[in-house]
């Protein structure tokens, strides 16, 4: 807890809710976002950029089997839903699962713990959850909306996205309502894809630091909280995942 | 809930992720799990043909049994057969030779007989000889009457 802050419920919420910050207005950056989710992409995916340029086609060892494990399942969701021939979906599927979920992880760690540990270094706001931040979250959003037209451009060409937008689902007389339809429902999918998944981990996060106020009663609280939110953990990733896969696979498929 | 500068950062994080899987993670292990893939199914095909294999040479193996029985209980007939031939040919062999040495004891037999009746004729053409002479107490001249011995002989 900073010191010069009056020690209220409200008060010990907010702290935990703020991020360390740089800059002003738009230009703020939020460092406790930016590096937790930098260092954990970084271990996770340079780690299996380590483990690939070492993987066998013999017998792997434990850690080349998880790894295979997790992006094999990875890779058969594709397959399920993405018909097309991108090089991109099933790293971008991987990519998104797996950075999610240990982003998502970090919201096991103790609420108190790790602002904490920094507050005595006399870093004052830390937020270690980098999911909790709609920066994030948007930033990966609107990556995924950028690729998906990209992709639909590069699919039907031109004329057929251009047609797609105005003739479906309506036909060509109803142009105006398509187009309307059809940008509420492009819009829709970054802000929904993005918002679902801060939702759920802020909450989650909230509902810890709740748990945390109870004093001794957070003892019996905190760990059932935390078992059941291993599943949203886990699941928000898989969604997030899923939806994207969902969405490239419109994008590169023809509506009717 | 503000939005700032850190959704641009986040997002180029998100770049350099997917760029990293894209090229080091993905393709490398991709490529691992279908050589796997691939080394597996050839394990697999090679043993069911290594079992095919052993089936065949089972089946090889009974048949090449099965011919030599049948060409050994051949030999061994054959050998039967041949050794009753041979038995049947001592036999002929041996009653040949019986006949021929029976015939020859025969022969002998006939002859010694012939033999002891001419060698009887003689001592009776003698035995009568002396007999004439005791009878007639006078000298035979055996060569006066020699002709009519001779003639005696022959009837007897």
């Amino acid at each position: 807890m900073a010191s010069g802050e009056p020690l209220t419920a409200s008060g010990y919420i907010v702290h935990h809710l703020t991020n360390l910050t740089v800059g002003h207005g738009f230009w703020t950056l939020h460092l406790d976002s930016l590096i937790i989710s930098g260092l954990l992409g970084l271990f996770a995916f340079l780690g299996m950029a380590k483990l690939a340029s070492k993987a066998t086609s013999g017998v792997p060892g434990k850690m080349q089997a998880f790894v295979e494990m997790l992006i094999s399942f990875i890779d058969q969701q594709v397959k399920d839903t993405y018909h097309g021939k991108s090089p991109l979906v099933t790293p971008l599927a991987i990519t998104i699962f797996v950075w999610v979920l240990l982003m998502n992880t970090m919201d096991l760690i103790p609420v108190d713990f790790v602002p904490m540990l920094l507050g005595a270094a006399g870093v004052h706001y830390f937020k270690v959850v980098p999911t909790t931040d709609p920066n994030l979250t948007f930033g990966m959003s609107l990556t995924v909306f950028t690729i998906m037209i990209v992709m639909g451009f590069k699919v039907k060409g031109f004329g057929g996205f251009m047609h797609e937008v105005f003739t479906v689902p309506f036909g060509a007389k109803m142009a105006p309502v398509n187009l309307l339809f059809r940008l509420i429902e492009d819009i829709a999918k970054p802000i929904s894809l993005s918002l679902r998944l801060f939702g759920n981990m802020y909450a989650g996060e909230m509902v810890f630091i709740l748990i945390a106020l109870l004093g001794l009663w957070q003892l019996p609280l905190a760990l059932p909280w935390a078992l059941f939110h291993i599943l949203i953990i886990t699941l928000q990733a898989f969604v997030f995942m899923m939806l994207t896969i969902v969405y490239l696979s419109m994008a590169s498929e023809s509506h009717g | 809930m503000n939005i700032n500068a850190t959704l641009i950062g986040e997002a180029i994080w998100f770049g350099v992720f997917i760029w990293i899987t894209m090229k080091y993670v993905w393709p490398p292990l991709a490529k691992a799990m279908a050589d796997r893939q691939k080394l597996i199914a050839d394990g697999l095909a090679a043993g069911e043909r290594g079992k095919h294999e052993l089936e065949l040479a089972g089946k090889r193996s009974a048949d090449a049994l099965r011919d030599a029985k049948a060409k050994a209980a051949e030999i061994l007939a054959a050998a039967e057969k041949r050794g009753v031939q041979m038995v049947e040919e001592a036999k002929v062999a041996a009653k040949v030779e019986a006949d021929k040495v029976v015939a020859a004891a025969k022969a002998e037999i006939a002859q010694q007989v012939e033999q002891a009746r001419a060698e009887l004729r003689g001592r009776v053409a003698e035995l009568a000889v002396a007999g004439a002479e005791q009878i007639l107490k006078r000298e035979v001249d055996a060569k006066a009457h020699a002709e009519m011995l001779v003639a005696l002989k022959q009837e007897l």
